[in-house]
């Protein structure tokens, strides 16, 4: 799986969860940039795609990611 | 009967729900509480509620409940939820000597007497998951000050608390984690970066646990559990396998797993669940096992109503209802056959039916984890309720050898006690206000708190009334609250009765205690209230027929009586002064 798999398959999540299909993602979008993201969404969106990849996040890294791009960065390492 | 996921709830607040009734609910926490506060609002959908919330800012319990002026007091709750966590609990007890350790449940308890004791209003409680800190190990349960000696301590006092203090009510959700596991219950990265306590997986079960009691109290709850036989009942088939071959015991096959499922079911009766039995079947072959196999826990004494036949199973819960006169919503059925769930399911509308599981050696654990049967009251009377059900049965059976009404009703020998409320009948009384749904004329619902606070206030007169015949005795069936309006008005504030006792004139016999009372106190008339909701049609024109006349209030059923104009109605029940 490459980096843009995991977007789109997140991409997917952020839409499903807060039930908003027009929500696009790109490496450099923030909680800034998505309507109800914000700091306990985030943790349904953490769960939702620790669910998705069978992986599970350390709280240190769910609260060391700047934008999708990293987050989706720390996927990948936990997939490899 | 599968619970939603925490995102389903969160989408039921987007539907369309100005139709439904709304409920006012207010939230507080000593932790993140906004999922939580969803979830119950996104249950509460699903139950056919709407909840107006008023969720506290963190950690505001103390300040919420002390200050009079406070926005909890403001917003007029009808129902308080505080969900004060095992977590800071024990973070409290982690900061004190080993000596306050010792403490820490007395002093929560005292906190809690103190915020029941500063508001009317309901109070649902969480009570404690236990956190197991392994400080001592199991060597902690000899350990005063041990946290788990504590958490212990603090769930069981909380039980004799809340028997103390009408208002409070505990939501168990230790008793939730003690299914779920605390692994489930718990996740602990959610925990550290939103302090939130509950995993999201768990919302939805606390959130329906809490829903439960609201709606209990709200008069929704289960009255009656209606059961197949073969296969839910015992192991086998009754008509091919023959007596001595159904599993039931020890000795057969998977035998105790049915022992066990009819004893829970015989529990749950005698607290005052009723238990029919609605079986494809001769209905001889089908009475055998009760009648006959030594091992059977239910007999037939434990069943109000015992349907076997070859009719369809929607049709014979249909007359099950008939002759029980309750709700379809406040009936559980109970079959292992996937095709009559689905039937029953689909043609009955509001009934409960649980997927049972494929395996009978697991239908109690799933049917626990459903939380079927929550109340808000429980009084000895409950459980003599079966016997009523079938003496009711006789009397109908009596009926059809009169053809004149009146001597039917003389032939009765009917004697009704009244009197003020008291507090031996308090229980019963609020009882009856939470379940009465169709002979009910405004549906106020009371908690045992608002009872005793109407027979101390000197503005409402209270009157209970029994109802006993030559059959035997029905209890307490009739409550009355008269609230003094003026020197010569008198409201009807309640005026219901239990539909146990339908059509033997006790309405009559009522109204010639409410007239006679007001009367004696120089009240010149008396004004009732109808108040429609989806159950009380059978009293819609009640008033009328009592011969009240109609006020036209601004589109409110509004009625009154003239007091000199009433001629005492005919009625075959005779007062008795004291039991």
């Amino acid at each position: 799986m490459n980096q843009q798999d995991v977007l789109n398959q997140v991409q997917e999540i952020f839409q499903d969860q807060l039930d908003d299909e027009s929500i696009i993602l790109t490496n450099e979008s923030t909680a800034n940039d998505v309507d109800d993201w914000d700091s306990l969404t985030h943790i349904m969106l953490v769960v939702a795609i620790e669910k998705q990849f069978k992986i599970k996040f350390t709280s240190m890294e769910i609260l060391s990611w700047r934008n999708v791009g990293e987050m989706i960065d720390n996927i990948l390492n936990k997939l490899n | 009967m599968e619970i939603s996921t925490f995102k389903e709830l969160k989408k039921n607040l987007k539907k369309e729900l100005n139709e439904l009734p709304i409920i006012k609910v207010a939230l507080l926490g000593d932790n993140t509480t906004q999922f939580l506060a969803t979830a119950i609002q996104g249950i509460a959908v699903e139950r056919g509620y709407k909840i107006e919330l008023f969720e506290a800012d963190f950690n505001q319990v103390e300040r919420q409940f002390l200050d009079p002026t406070s926005e909890l007091y403001s917003f007029n709750a009808e129902y308080v939820i505080v969900f004060q966590s095992t977590h800071k609990l024990l973070s409290n007890y982690n900061k004190k000597t080993i000596e306050d350790q010792k403490y820490i449940a007395e002093e929560r308890l005292d906190f809690i007497k103190m915020i029941s004791n500063s508001t009317d209003c309901n109070l649902i409680y969480f009570n404690y998951p236990e956190i197991e800190d392994s400080v001592f190990g199991s060597y902690a349960n000899k350990v005063e000050s041990s946290f788990t000696y504590q958490i212990r301590k603090l769930n069981f006092e909380l039980m004799n608390l809340s028997q103390e203090l009408h208002n409070l009510f505990i939501c168990d959700i230790a008793a939730l984690q003690n299914k779920l596991g605390r692994d489930m219950m718990f996740d602990s990265s959610v925990y550290v970066t939103t302090e939130m306590l509950l995993s999201i997986e768990s919302l939805p079960y606390v959130a329906s646990r809490t829903m439960d009691i609201i709606c209990a109290a709200l008069g929704k709850f289960k009255k009656c559990l209606i059961l197949d036989l073969d296969n839910t009942m015992w192991g086998g088939i009754i008509g091919d396998d023959g007596l001595e071959n159904i599993q039931i015991g020890h000795h057969l096959g998977i035998g105790k797993a049915f022992t066990e499922f009819q004893q829970w079911a015989k529990k749950l009766k005698n607290r005052g669940i009723i238990l029919a039995v609605c079986s494809k079947n001769n209905e001889d072959t089908a009475k055998e096992p009760f009648e006959k196999h030594p091992e059977m826990v239910l007999k037939l004494d434990d069943i109000s109503v015992f349907v076997a036949n070859w009719e369809n199973k929607a049709d014979n819960i249909k007359n099950i209802q008939s002759i029980l006169n309750i709700g379809f919503d406040s009936m559980v059925f109970l079959d292992d056959n996937p095709f009559e769930r689905s039937i029953v399911r689909e043609n009955v509308q509001g009934i409960t039916v649980p997927e049972l599981p494929e395996d009978p050696s697991a239908y109690l654990e799933y049917l626990y984890g459903l939380n079927l049967f929550e109340t808000l009251s429980y009084s000895n009377a409950d459980a003599d309720r079966t016997k009523q059900y079938q003496v009711e049965a006789k009397r109908v059976t009596l009926q059809k050898n009169f053809t004149n009404e009146s001597e039917f009703l003389e032939s009765l020998d009917m004697f009704s006690v009244v009197k003020p409320f008291d507090k031996f009948d308090t229980p019963r009384v609020s009882q009856l206000t939470q379940r009465s749904n169709q002979f009910n004329l405004r549906t106020i619902r009371y908690t045992e708190a608002d009872i005793k606070n109407i027979s101390n206030s000197t503005k409402y007169q209270s009157f209970s009334f029994t109802l006993s015949d030559k059959f035997g005795d029905n209890g307490l069936i009739c409550v009355i609250i008269l609230e003094k309006k003026s020197d010569n008005s008198i409201f009807i504030d309640t005026w219901l009765m239990s539909c146990r006792v339908l059509k033997r004139g006790m309405e009559h016999f009522t109204l010639n205690v409410i007239v006679n009372y007001a009367k004696e106190n120089g009240f010149k008339k008396v004004v009732g209230e109808y108040i429609a909701t989806p159950k009380n049609k059978m009293v819609e024109n009640h008033y009328q027929n009592l011969g009240f006349t109609t006020l036209n209030e601004e589109g409110k059923n509004f009625y009154e009586l003239k007091i000199n104009n009433y001629s005492k109605k005919e009625s075959f029940i005779k007062k008795q002064n004291k039991k």
